[in-house]
């Protein structure tokens, strides 16, 4: 039984790993240009001299996947952190309004300070997106101590989302800027348009809060018993509390930052590979969640590029595809 | 005063500041078993909450050992005590043997992972409550009387010294609920385990406890032996329990007597 489960959760992590790793490859290789494979080791390995392709690879294909590998980790791992929290299977920072908060905050930010010339640094995107997240999770907690129905959480959660939407709407489409056609992109979410600068920021960020999720597992383990039961085994109750909300929020503000709201990730993605497991245990859903949403995002952003090519979905049309049907089906199987 | 190992001086218990029951004075030695009885919504929980560290005490002080309830740490108190509360656990994707290997969780380290030797405990108190054989089967689709036995198992499994549960058996049929109160015994008699439980079975509180604490109103009713709380009509007043509503069914009225009456051990 027991080398069973083991054997699972290896061919469990091979699976998610080779699926990260033929996407990232994919992703790569695929665009508006197709790379083949050769060029590309070619022009890593030094020996192709065309200056195009290695502009093309290293400038824009490297970045972007890089930064769709970091974010649709980061991505899961939220949702993975808020359901964990909230004892909700659809809950998640789309879901519960936090990536809209964290929008509106960006957009605004973004707006007034473009309007002054003002350069802005992805240090301090993070930091608008933060303040944002903080602020609908602020809200959702309030309206958690007031509601225990999970269903009305989620449909308070989608109100605040809906708000922050027609807020943010109303200051992109009343600002007039060169930029505005970027902002509105982002507003509706797209990995386009990383640069190695922004990669960096977030492989900080994503691999800090990641080392420090990792490290709750064990808390995390009996948290997922109930209140009464966590806190009998010790767990200090308030203390990881405090430290879900702001991981969760941060990893979310992160993603939004950078990548605008991208929806269904942080539902499906830690429910299926919790099927895929066969187990809650977090020391295994915390990287099973973080690798999973990474080789989704990485499948969902090579489709956003190519389906319609040269004109690129949003990364959420594309998610919204495979992660709402995946919501529906979790509805379907809960008996409550 | 004697060699107490659970006590309580002048304790209050409550919600948000508002005391439910006040100056409880509770002493069991090592070994007891003390069952919490009265009316629905007389406070058994919320007492046994606050014994178990959930709730704040709002007065007073309650003793395990030598040490003051309130200043062990919790993670230290985690390996004393254990619980099994009304709550549903949740347990998804968990078998019976990972649910008991929760209890664990005071003794490994950083990440949790279980040692041999505590997956040797594991073996052994599941193969002490009898539930070897449903270790595997999930949690989630056991009946509620293995539910019951194992979250016993889980409890004992945390090696602690006493154990608070409440209303353990409220919700088995009669051959678990006798099954349950016999591997509450066998623990106390291996182990020297501490009980203390909330019961609606007042027949089998009778028998199984070494004293009762009846609960009622602001203040403990009365703590005692069995022999000193089944005695005259004291039953009948706590449960507010009259005559005069069995009029015209012997029956019930004989029922009802032959619970709160004293002087029938022998049955």
């Amino acid at each position: 039984m027991n080398l069973n489960k083991k054997s699972r959760y290896i061919a469990a992590f091979s699976l998610l790993g080779a699926g990260v790793f033929t996407f990232f490859i994919l992703n790569i290789c695929i665009g508006s240009v197709r790379i083949a494979l050769p060029d590309v080791a070619g022009a890593f390995g030094g020996r192709e001299s065309n200056e195009t392709v290695i502009r093309i690879l290293w400038d824009i294909r490297l970045p972007r996947a890089a930064a769709v590998l970091i974010l649709g980790g980061a991505l899961s791992l939220a949702g993975y952190l808020l359901q964990t929290f909230f004892n909700n299977p659809i809950a998640g920072p789309f879901v519960l309004g936090i990536s809209s908060g964290a929008k509106m905050v960006v957009a605004l930010v973004m707006v007034f300070l473009m309007g002054r010339g003002v350069r802005i640094t992805s240090a301090s995107l993070i930091f608008a997106a933060f303040m944002g997240a903080m602020l609908s999770m602020g809200f959702v907690l309030l309206m958690s101590h007031r509601i225990r129905n999970m269903s009305m959480l989620v449909v308070s959660g989608v109100m605040i989302g809906y708000i922050c939407s027609a807020v943010t709407e109303l200051v992109v489409t009343f600002a007039d800027d060169a930029d505005i056609v970027n902002l509105h992109n982002w507003s509706r979410g797209s990995f386009s348009g990383m640069t190695w600068e922004n990669v960096k920021v977030m492989a900080v960020v994503v691999s800090i809060m990641f080392l420090a999720v990792f490290l709750m597992s064990k808390p995390l383990s009996a948290y997922q018993l109930g209140d009464a039961y966590a806190r009998n085994a010790g767990v200090d109750l308030r203390l990881l509390r405090v430290c879900i909300v702001i991981f969760s929020s941060i990893l979310s503000a992160c993603i939004v930052a950078f990548a605008g709201p991208i929806s269904f990730v942080g539902i499906a993605v830690p429910h299926l590979v919790r099927k895929l497991l066969n187990t809650t245990e977090p020391i295994l859903m915390i990287p099973a969640c973080f690798v999973g949403g990474s080789a989704f995002c990485l499948f969902c952003d090579l489709l956003a590029k190519t389906i319609l090519a040269p004109t690129e979905l949003s990364i959420s049309t594309v998610t919204a595809i495979f992660g709402a049907p995946v919501v529906l089906w979790i509805i379907k199987g809960r008996k409550a | 005063m004697k060699n107490y190992y659970f006590f309580t001086k002048k304790m209050c218990v409550g919600y948000d500041h508002k005391p439910l029951i006040k100056d409880m004075e509770i002493a069991l030695q090592e070994g007891e078993i003390l069952c919490l009885i009265g009316p629905n919504g007389a406070g058994k929980s919320t007492v046994l909450k606050s014994i178990a560290g959930q709730l704040k005490l709002l007065d007073g002080a309650a003793y395990i050992g030598k040490d003051d309830l309130s200043q062990i740490r919790a993670d230290e108190l985690a390996k004393r005590m254990s619980v099994v509360f009304t709550e549903r656990v949740k347990a998804e994707l968990k078998s019976c043997r990972d649910m008991v290997a929760t209890g664990r969780y005071p003794y490994t380290g950083w990440f949790g992972i279980l040692s041999e030797d505590d997956k040797r405990i594991v073996d052994e108190v599941m193969e002490l409550t009898h539930i070897t054989d449903i270790g595997e089967k999930d949690f989630d689709k056991i009946s509620d009387g293995q539910k019951q036995r194992v979250m016993l198992a889980r409890a004992i499994c945390q090696e602690p010294e006493i154990v608070i549960l409440d209303e353990p058996i409220s919700y088995l049929d009669i051959k678990y609920k006798l099954e349950f109160l016999l591997l509450l015994q066998e623990m106390r008699e291996k182990k020297g385990l501490t009980v203390i439980m909330s019961l609606h079975e007042l027949d089998l509180a009778k028998i199984i406890s070494d004293k009762i604490l009846c609960l009622k109103g602001e203040y403990v009713q009365r703590y005692g032996t069995p022999e000193e709380i089944f005695e005259s009509d004291f039953i009948e007043r706590l449960f507010d329990i009259n005559e005069k509503d069995f009029l015209g069914n012997e029956k019930l009225l004989a029922y009802m007597k032959q619970i709160a009456k004293s002087g029938n051990r022998e049955i």
